[in-house]
């Protein structure tokens, strides 16, 4: 076994040990940059086992302790995770220096090691939801993310982030109490916890036609479980609140990577127990279709009547979020690869904009209602150019990486076989309605400078985090094909 | 009839519990009593796993005099995610019971409905 095959488990190990450590080590500036070289350090290693992986071409599953299945643990990584980990790792250290001086001036200076605990927390469930090949070490990593991300919206420790927080953390309980009853449900029947036993346990069951009904009725609970926490229509009530309460940082981390990590989560269990023709057979994806498409247009129309710049963003991330479930409910490979696409696009946008939001907001007081941040873009330019590159992606404008999303939703489609003008349909709609408040609003930023706002103080992180995540919209916008690839390549050994 | 009933009784009893937490959980307006819905939901997956491991005239998988015959004992992995699920389901009632105690000394109320007028008042 090459070296490089321990870089998955390692990073899962070196993010959980720091957040145990940070409990102790006091000082909340040396807490802040061990957070982010930790990140950057995972970053650096999922590449690393990126280009082993694919050089390698193959997919392998990691035994965790001295059990070998079908007893013990496992992880199972290939191309996908690889991809995956790496830009959920890079977004997160880019986060965390773009909502820098926002964070040190919410949080309260003593607690400041205990918010790095969090973040800690959040990679490290990212990385096992994605690399985890047992059904229950996912739930347990569900619960660890549920609290690590409203301990992320709290940490702001406000009358409406506490609010906020309560109503989240009582929505993702009811997601991850569906999640583990559907758990449970299919190890009664298959007698597994390890994804490839399970594949094994429901493809005979299909065959044979036994438990169909509980097979259904399970598939439901999960596919619903996972949609109320990442959001699906109708269950996406918590996520303005919470997304737009709380800090810079938080709401990018929240936003950009732990709704994902749900959705990954779904996309796994499809692909590597269920199958999709499971999927088909019972028509859940026609039913997660439907929700995407009303996510898609309702999160823009509700985004569009919003004042308030960031639950702007939260409420747009509830249409994103219908793309990921859309590609999802046509079924097919191509669909479930834009899905993958989509992911990706949106964990480096929508922390752009969060982050350009946050420093405009700085040259106002942080007063984030859309009224005041008229003519804020000439006080910080590259905010506001980020804000633009950010926008211009999420209305679908080629050379951005929403526009190469929006395409491969469209390829996905017209080579499925149903759903054609449907989805070419929607994806037309939503593109307009996101102009129709992306559009304003980026115009209202670069309007005419009001003398009474000052010039942003520097704040080179941030400068460097705006740059870095523009690039990453920029390179997802460009080279989409080779990503393409390598999506479609994940899948296949998934 | 009854005896499906009968040899299914656990399951039976767990979906109730889950239908009567989940559904408490969601239209209970007490913050205190989804805490409680959240703990009688988390019970049934338990009470339902338990009894998958089950089975019947075995003891407990504990090796005492060296007996390592698996046909004595029981089955272990539920009763192993039974635990696993219950120190999840403790961290997270304290957790929400911590936030609770937080909401309390600042707007006076366990109340979902008292708390989002609480909130409308401040104009927050």
């Amino acid at each position: 076994m090459p070296f490089a095959w321990n870089l998955p488990y390692l990073s899962v190990f070196l993010t959980m040990i720091t957040a145990i450590l940070l409990s102790v080590i006091p000082g909340a500036k040396r807490a802040y940059w061990i957070t982010v070289c930790v990140s950057a350090i995972v970053t650096v290693m999922s590449l690393c086992f990126l280009a082993f992986i694919v050089k390698a071409d193959t997919a392998y599953a990691f035994t965790m302790g001295k059990f070998p299945a079908p007893f013990g643990n496992e992880i199972r990584f290939g191309p996908l995770q690889g991809l995956l980990t790496s830009v959920f790792a890079a977004v997160m250290c880019l986060s965390l220096l773009g909502g820098r001086e926002e964070l040190f001036e919410d949080v309260d200076p003593k607690k400041m090691g205990l918010a790095c605990v969090m973040f800690n927390m959040v990679l490290a469930s990212l990385l096992v939801l994605t690399y985890t090949n047992d059904a229950f070490t996912a739930y347990v990593f569900i619960e660890i993310s549920t609290i690590a991300a409203c301990a992320l919206v709290m940490i702001k420790d406000s009358g409406p982030t506490l609010a906020a927080t309560i109503r989240y953390l009582f929505m993702s309980l009811l997601g991850s109490g569906l999640f583990l009853f559907s758990v449970i449900l299919l190890y009664a029947i298959t007698g597994h916890l390890l994804m490839p036993q399970l594949h094994d346990g429901v493809s005979m069951l299909m065959a044979d036609g036994s438990y169909t009904k509980v097979l259904a009725l399970l598939l439901g609970m999960m596919t619903a479980g996972l949609g109320v926490k990442s959001a699906m229509f109708p269950f996406h009530r918590w996520l303005p609140d919470a997304h737009g309460t709380a800090t810079t940082t938080s709401s990018a981390v929240l936003s950009g990577l732990v709704v994902k990590g749900y959705a990954v989560l779904l996309i796994t269990m499809y692909c590597r127990v269920f199958t999709l023709e499971t999927v088909r057979a019972f028509h859940i994806h026609d039913a997660v279709f439907v929700l995407g498409f009303c996510g898609m247009i309702l999160g823009s129309v509700m985004a569009m009547r919003e004042t308030h710049a960031k639950r702007m963003l939260a409420y747009s991330s509830v249409a994103q979020l219908g793309y990921v479930f859309m590609g999802l409910g046509l079924g097919t490979p191509a669909g479930v690869a834009a899905a993958v696409f989509q992911i990706l696009a949106h964990a480096f946008t929508k922390p752009l904009l969060f982050v350009s939001v946050g420093r405009l907001a700085s040259t106002v007081g942080h007063d984030k209602q859309l009224r005041s941040l008229r003519g804020a873009a000439w006080s910080c330019p590259l905010a506001g150019l980020g804000f633009g590159v950010g926008a211009l992606s999420m209305v679908g404008i080629p050379l951005f990486g929403g526009f190469a999303a929006k395409v491969n939703f469209s390829t996905a489609s017209i080579f499925g076989d149903e759903k054609v003008a449907l989805t070419l349909g929607v994806l037309a709609l939503s593109s307009i309605l996101n102009a129709l408040y992306y559009i304003p609003a980026l115009i209202n930023i670069w309007s005419e400078k009001n003398p009474s706002v000052k010039d942003a103080e520097k704040d080179y992180t941030a400068t460097a985090a705006i740059i870095l995540l523009a690039l990453g919209v920029l390179f997802l916008g460009v080279c989409f094909t080779p990503v393409m690839n390598l999506i479609v390549r994940g899948l296949e050994l998934m | 009839m009854l005896h499906t009933i009968i040899e299914n009784r656990f399951a039976i009893t767990a979906v109730i519990l889950f239908v009567t937490g989940f559904v408490n959980m969601m239209v209970h307006p007490n913050l205190i009593k989804k805490v409680v819905s959240f703990n009688i939901m988390d019970s049934a997956t338990f009470l339902m796993l338990a009894s998958r491991g089950m089975i019947a005239g075995r003891t407990a998988a504990i090796l005492t005099d060296g007996g390592a015959d698996p046909s004595l004992y029981v089955n272990p992995i539920p009763a192993g995610l039974v635990l696993t699920g219950i120190v999840v389901s403790v961290s997270v009632s304290a957790f929400s019971l911590a936030l609770i105690q937080r909401i309390y000394g600042v707007y006076g109320t366990v109340d979902m409905r008292e708390l989002l007028e609480a909130m409308k008042k401040k104009g927050e």
